[in-house]
């Protein structure tokens, strides 16, 4: 099995050895949920429930708030006891539905298909993955069922699945594939069946040679196509991932689909299964408990809507001044001003860093050295957009391509001085961003 | 809860290189050709090495309280400066040129264009060119390395007769008395029917040859370079397109008229194209940041540095090559841009570098 790449990116300390053998293990769920109706990409999804209502495991109690919107479930039976914003995890407050537990796990019925998923046809499997609320579950939370239904003028011919679980510190994919790569492969014949697309590849990174050796197992007598990718970040990036596994480069401005790929994380396949094999919802998720600071770390399935600071009480872990609460992973997670908030379906891992690896270091002059260059996997000059940020020259940026990025971070990682490249870059595309709506 | 705890953006991580690391890395990596030359001439080059340094890090502070900017001068790139323009000099220079030196080289070539990073010319070369045309009889008196015979660094003037009799008496007490043109000054001089009368390229390679103190051994400079190159200080576009563009001229002119011009093996070891290519044309500042962009501009060094070479006013080339391949950085950029992941066309970069 030849190993697979792509140009560009970097080295990290990668650290998967603390968690990568530790089996996943339920976690006891907590006495209150808070699940936010904003959990994914595109509209918030519209409360079905009422403060006082009683619900049971696996209930619907919010629907799509448009196409592109998941429904959400409730990960325990008891009663809502409020629907009101709710600090949530990207630093806002958002809308929530709390649930107070009732510790009986009173589950409703499920309606699976069983494994006759391929006499159904496509609509009917496309719904069925809709109505389970799935997202990307690898962290970018876009409703599954939107990547289900590409326009009629686009033939998908090739799905991926993301195995790569580049992020340093994180094991919950990796763990996945070891516990359900069963679900994992079902998932991915299911998507194909859907998309009507002949090929299915599953690019594992070649530091997982355990996850390699299950999923090529799992995937043995089908057609599927076991790829094992460079130890290389951001090897998980959809576009690094279709260039490195079928030396497809999706154009600038494009999606995967119009190369004819469709990508999918092996979170998400195994949850595709679940919803179309035995029609349950997405009601809990492996999260990786890890970093500096946790001394007991962990792999978890966790429900939706358990507080971070419940996760964290079940690790022994003290959250201590000037350290760092990271929800993700320390390349494009997102640090936390406090635990009171809940895990939600994109929370792929919850890194406590000690105050030593916490420190920002101020940045120093930018002294040309190219790593920026070399590391950025978009082929971009992070160090000139963050020149054009600092100086709000928002059309040079524009130019330069600054919206090509997808703030991996590579560049940050690299600089020696130090500069806070993503952010500013982040800073140039709100820039942008506003000038185009200015104009309109 | 009011833990108050770091909230940054992403990455939370970090490659852990940092500006002084590179900085002295290269320093390091310089460390082995400055010894071998310290102990090759002795005081007169201990001495030109640490006046050089010390002026060129006094102004960098000074520059900097002047600014009213963080202090610096323990990012190592003054100190490096410093060291490079040191041994592109002759030992034995009178120690207040040196600190002339210094104060073009920071305070002239880099703090007046921003200090760190904005500086268009390599700062070491920018004083070692000034002092070249401001001081041309000081920057042309070479040493004779002192025979060595393992006794003493510093010790009594040894006479002997080198192969074509010329009196190389090294007298470290009596620096003035006694220098001679570089050998690559003689190639000048007299044509290359000289050239087996130089000293062989095994000399060259072990540095025991008169010249500046850095542009003495090419073996030692060579492992600094390979060294940086393995650290992944330095990328191997510049050294490589540099040192193949030289070998690649001197091969071809040396096979059109052997009588006039020396060889590949000559024009590598000897004079500075060694400490040029691994150690000057690298600096990041004043380089192109592009891959492509760093392949001509080693060809370009490369060709300069030959041109002056053979056809020059100058015995040397390589600080000019440097400088004038310096003022090309901007136009490297701009051409070899990298198209950005499934574009078709290449980006533009606005004015900026």
């Amino acid at each position: 099995m030849s190993i697979l790449t792509f140009r560009g990116g970097i080295h990290p300390r990668y650290n998967k050895e603390r968690t990568a053998a530790l089996a996943t293990k339920p976690l006891a769920a907590p006495d209150e949920l808070v699940l936010p109706l904003s959990q994914h990409i595109g509209a918030p999804a519209v409360a079905t429930v009422s403060v006082g209502d009683t619900v049971l495991r696996g209930q619907t109690i919010a629907q799509p708030g448009g196409f592109v919107s998941a429904a959400i479930h409730a990960p325990v039976s008891g009663t809502v006891s409020a629907i009101e914003p709710r600090p949530t995890g990207n630093g806002t407050l958002g809308d929530a539905i709390v649930l107070t537990n009732d510790h009986q796990d009173t589950e409703t019925s499920y309606s699976g298909l069983g494994e006759d998923w391929a006499q159904a046809d496509a609509a009917t499997l496309r719904d069925m993955v809709a109505r389970a609320g799935i997202v990307g579950l690898g962290g970018a939370a876009f409703p599954s069922h939107v990547k289900l239904a590409p326009p009629p003028d686009r033939t998908i011919d090739t799905v991926i699945i993301n195995g790569a679980e580049c992020e340093p510190w994180l094991t919950a994919d990796h763990r996945l594939m070891l516990e359900s790569a069963n679900a994992v492969v079902s998932g991915l014949r299911i998507i194909q069946h859907i998309l009507g697309a002949p090929n299915g590849v599953i690019g594992i990174e070649a530091n997982k040679p355990d996850a390699l050796r299950a999923i090529s197992q799992a995937a043995t007598g089908t057609p599927i196509r076991v790829v094992s990718l460079a130890v290389k970040y951001p090897q998980g990036g959809e576009k690094q991932l279709i260039s490195a596994c079928l030396k497809r480069r999706v154009p600038q401005g494009k999606l995967p689909m119009d190369v004819g790929v469709v990508v999918h994380n092996t979170g998400t396949a195994a949850a595709i299964h679940r919803a179309v094999v035995d029609g349950r919802p997405l009601l809990e998720r492996i999260v990786t408990v890890t970093g500096t600071a946790v001394s007991q770390p962990a792999n978890y399935w966790v429900r939706l809507g358990t507080p971070v600071a419940h996760v964290l009480q079940h690790c022994q872990t003290e959250l201590t001044p000037a350290g760092k609460l990271i929800l993700g992973g320390p390349m494009m997670g997102i640090a936390q001003k406090h635990a009171d908030i809940p895990v939600v379906k994109s929370t792929s891992g919850i890194l406590v860093l000690q105050p030593k690896d916490a420190t920002t270091r101020p940045a120093s002059p930018c002294i040309r050295c190219g790593r920026c260059v070399d590391a950025c996997p978009m082929f971009l000059v992070p160090q000139e957009l963050g020149a054009f940020a600092r100086l709000r020259m928002i059309p040079e940026a524009r130019a330069a391509a600054a919206l090509d990025c997808m703030e991996c971070g590579s560049c940050a990682h690299a600089c020696p001085a130090h500069i806070p490249l993503v952010q500013l870059i982040r800073l140039a595309k709100a820039d942008i961003h506003a000038a185009a709506r200015k104009k309109m | 809860m009011s833990t108050p705890l770091i909230v940054s953006a992403s990455p939370h991580a970090t490659s852990g290189a940092t500006t002084p690391k590179i900085m002295w890395s290269v320093v390091l990596a310089l460390a082995p050709a400055t010894a071998y030359a310290i102990w090759l001439f002795g005081y007169p080059a201990l001495s030109v090495i640490a006046v050089t340094v010390f002026f060129c890090v006094f102004f960098e502070t000074l520059c900097g309280l002047a600014m009213r900017r963080p202090p610096t001068a323990t990012d190592g790139s003054a100190a490096l400066t410093g060291l490079i323009l040191a041994l592109s000099l002759p030992p034995g220079l009178p120690l207040w040129i040196c600190a002339v030196g210094a104060f073009v080289a920071i305070v002239i070539s880099k703090a007046v264009f921003g200090g760190l990073g904005q500086n268009p010319f390599n700062p070491a070369m920018a004083g070692r060119v000034f002092l070249l045309i401001a001081f041309p009889a000081d920057l042309t008196r070479w040493l004779v390395p002192q025979q060595h015979t393992g006794d003493t660094l510093f010790g009594e003037p040894v006479t002997t007769l080198d192969a074509q009799g010329r009196i190389t008496e090294y007298g470290l007490t009596n620096v003035d008395a006694i220098t001679a043109a570089t050998p690559i000054g003689l190639l000048r001089e007299k044509g290359a029917n000289i050239v087996a009368d130089l000293p062989g390229n095994i000399e060259f390679l072990l540095g025991h040859i008169n010249g500046s103190a850095g542009e003495t051994s090419a073996f030692l400079l060579l492992a600094g370079g390979i060294f940086l190159l393995i650290r992944r200080v330095i990328a191997w576009h510049i050294p490589v397109a540099y040192l193949g563009t030289v070998a690649l001229f001197a091969a071809i002119t040396h096979l059109v008229d052997p009588s006039t011009y020396a060889g590949p093996a000559f024009h590598l070891l000897s004079g500075g194209v060694m400490m040029g290519a691994w150690f000057i044309a690298t600096d990041y500042v004043t380089s192109p940041m592009f891959p492509k962009g760093r392949i001509l501009f080693g060809v370009g060094a490369g060709i300069l540095t030959m041109v002056i070479r053979l056809w020059g006013g100058y015995p040397e080339g390589v600080s000019f090559a440097v400088l004038l391949m310096n003022a090309c950085v901007p136009f490297f950029n701009a051409w070899t841009r990298p198209k950005p992941f499934g574009a078709t066309t290449a980006t533009s970069g606005g004015a900026q570098q």
